[in-house]
């Protein structure tokens, strides 16, 4: 994937970018995404930006497919939440690149262990704030479904998601960003990318280039930033 | 009869729900079940039936346990013990699947504040519960299109919930149930939440929806004068018990207890009291063939304005006036002297209704539905029934079941400390006569 990505001009792929991001978030995010690609770009980096994107995508994605399930299981089930609340505390508490030791064994050096070791530190937001959305709907609209006689499955869909929406948005922005400060801590376990060109520059110690790939981690952290908080944004109803 | 009928219905909050529902059947009260189990009585013993098509007020403060019994007839609060029948189900027996489908056809609810979806429109709030039904979408729309209409919010149906007031929210919410097409509606304190001015419009409307929808509605609130302009028979209770069953004006005229007395301390008494409890029924009555002579003697030296005739039958036929009576030949016969356009109140119209026509009028005739003259009604009257109301100080309910039938010789004797009929008489000025024969 990353690879039939490289092969597209930038230009191309920038300019798709900055037209989504501004579909989704107007004008100035828009603007953001590319002049700051085009800034990555202009420096030499653009293959590992791509990488970096392309490995944060999949492990959002990945966290949100388990994360999303597992928050509204926890938000219905108190014995549920009760016991694995502590296990969510424990995933965040620990230092992150713990979690590259258990990745090594069982995926070995490259960007699957780092995709794992990113969705397992990124996940807990999302199911977090999946579960508290979902307690946090009003009392008198639960109850208002439940007096149209709803079953539990309309319950959920018609009243208790599309309400916690906006929560889980917000949970899904900052697994997100979880997922990017993992993956460049995950070049440590040869994820590629941005994070290998800071880990290299670390090595050889060479200050400018550091900086240059710093510089682009931070340019991509704010537009996906931007980019989720423009959507979540979209999800409240009349803000 | 009962379109609702609830047998000993407890509902125990905590645990030990066996020995709490064991101390209820020994007859223990509220606190006493909370000293020996520790368990909370929300609800004890209650039985009481709810009639086809019949607004009744669930009445009490907050904590008395009205909500809880509103939520306990569809089950969104699950009873300990007793028997709710609904159209002779046992709501209480039906399992998962029975009692969804048992709410989708027979409960519409209302909240009190309002709970409509923020991420719907009016029209995706108000078609809420037929989609739950599975309604296909046209006709979903269409029935939800003729809810809002019913409402008054046509127009509207495409804002969203915040882009109404409060009074028009809570209007999609009574669309909302009315489009589910159940026949009995819940309402809990659905009104409590709007401002005074518009409480009153919507309760107004409510009952006018009601005259033309005949369903059936339990309706929660705290507000005395709320039950009464709404005009149903009131539940009363208290501590998780029912403490007096009744419309409004026995409630006020015979509190069964002090917690009711003191709850009806404020009532505004005109609204509530019908004319049939003020009336005079001890004046003297003339005959038509009677000559004046003998209407002179009848009449004594009882002082009044006019006088009322009745036929032998004791049907009400017209209306004298004192001062054509004086100025009348001896010999001639009182039904000469009748005047043409005599007003009748029907005997169960509230004051509030005949206060404008009493003080012009001088004297009322009140009638039953047959015809039958009860007696006159005069400003005098009212002012009366109003000095003396129930609580206030120290009079009983049996002082005032006098009003009712008072003598002839009994006489006002000058505003009571707290005379309460101030702020109620200006107000139902604004009672359009015509009602007083609706």
């Amino acid at each position: 994937m990353t690879t039939a990505l490289v092969s597209i001009p930038p230009w191309a792929l920038i300019a798709v970018l900055a037209l989504g991001t501004y579909k989704i978030g107007g004008r100035r995010v828009g603007l953001l995404t590319l002049f700051g690609l085009l800034f990555l770009w202009n420096l030499r980096l653009w293959q590992a930006t791509v990488e970096t994107l392309v490995l944060v995508i999949l492990a959002t994605c990945v966290a949100l497919l388990i994360g999303i399930p597992l928050g509204i299981w926890f938000a219905l089930s108190r014995r549920a939440w009760r016991t694995f609340s502590p296990v969510l505390d424990m995933m965040q508490t620990l230092p992150s690149f713990v979690y590259l030791i258990p990745a090594l064994p069982f995926f070995g050096l490259g960007a699957v262990s780092a995709c794992f070791a990113t969705v397992v530190f990124s996940v807990p937001p999302v199911i977090r704030l999946t579960a508290l959305g979902i307690r946090n709907v009003p009392t008198e609209l639960v109850e208002a479904s439940d007096a149209f006689g709803s079953s539990a499955t309309q319950k959920l869909f018609k009243v208790q998601l599309p309400l916690a929406l906006p929560t889980i948005m917000a949970g899904v922005n900052q697994t997100m960003m979880l997922a990017l400060s993992m993956v460049v801590i995950a070049a440590m376990i040869g994820a590629g990318g941005l994070g290998r060109a800071v880990w290299q520059s670390i090595q050889r110690l060479e200050a400018g280039a550091g900086f240059e790939a710093g510089i682009g981690i931070v340019i991509l952290a704010v537009i996906l930033d931007r980019a989720t908080q423009a959507l979540a944004a979209r999800a409240r109803p009349h803000a | 009869m009962g379109r609702i009928t609830l047998e000993g219905v407890s509902k125990i909050f905590g645990a030990k729900h066996a020995e709490a529902v064991a101390l209820i059947s020994q007859g223990k009260r509220k606190a006493e079940i909370a000293e020996a189990c520790g368990a909370v009585v929300g609800l004890r013993d209650i039985s009481f039936e709810v009639h086809e098509g019949e607004i009744l007020i669930l009445m009490g403060l907050s904590g008395s346990g009205k909500s809880t019994l509103l939520r306990c007839m569809n089950r969104l609060v699950e009873p300990t013990c007793g028997r709710i029948l609904v159209d002779d189900v046992d709501v209480t027996k039906l399992g998962r699947k029975e009692l969804l489908a048992f709410r989708q056809k027979t409960f519409g609810m209302v909240f009190q504040h309002f709970a409509l979806l923020p991420n719907r429109t009016i029209l995706g709030n108000v078609g809420f519960g037929l989609e739950i039904k599975k309604v296909p979408l046209a006709q979903r729309t269409e029935r939800a299109m003729q809810a809002i209409e019913l409402v008054g919010l046509k127009g509207w149906d495409a804002k969203y919930p915040h882009e109404l007031s409060g009074g028009m929210q809570q209007r999609a919410g009574l669309a909302r149930a009315l489009a589910a097409d159940a026949d009995i509606l819940l309402m809990d304190e659905a009104f409590s939440a709007l401002d005074p001015l518009i409480r009153r419009d919507m309760q107004a409307e409510l009952r006018e929806l009601q005259q033309k929808l005949k369903k059936t509605i339990v309706f929660v609130s705290h507000d005395l004068d709320e039950a009464v302009a709404l005009g149903g028979r009131i539940v009363l209770m208290k501590d998780g018990e029912v403490v007096q069953i009744g419309q409004p004006e026995e409630i006020v005229a015979r509190p069964a207890t002090d917690y009711v007395e003191r709850f009806v301390e404020h009532i505004d008494l005109v609204s509530v009291m019908r004319v049939e409890q003020v009336v005079d029924r001890a004046s003297p009555v003339l005959a038509p063939t009677q000559t004046v002579a003998e209407a002179r003697a009848r009449i004594g030296d009882a002082g009044g304005d006019a006088w009322l005739a009745a036929d032998g039958d004791g049907r009400f036929v017209g209306r004298v006036r004192a001062t054509r009576l004086a100025a009348a030949a001896p010999m001639e016969t009182v039904a000469g002297l009748l005047d043409l356009d005599p007003k009748v109140v029907p005997a169960g119209t509230r004051l509030d209704a005949i206060l404008e026509q009493v003080a012009a009028e001088g004297v009322l005739a009140v009638v039953h539905p047959d015809g039958r003259l009860i007696g006159g009604l005069t400003s005098r009257d009212v002012v009366r029934a109003l000095a003396t109301r129930p609580g206030g100080h120290g009079q009983t309910s049996s002082e005032l079941s006098t009003l009712s039938k008072p003598t002839g010789a009994e006489r006002w004797t000058g505003p009571s400390p707290n005379f309460p009929s101030t702020r109620s008489a200006t107000k139902a000025s604004t009672g359009s006569p015509t009602m007083a024969h609706g």
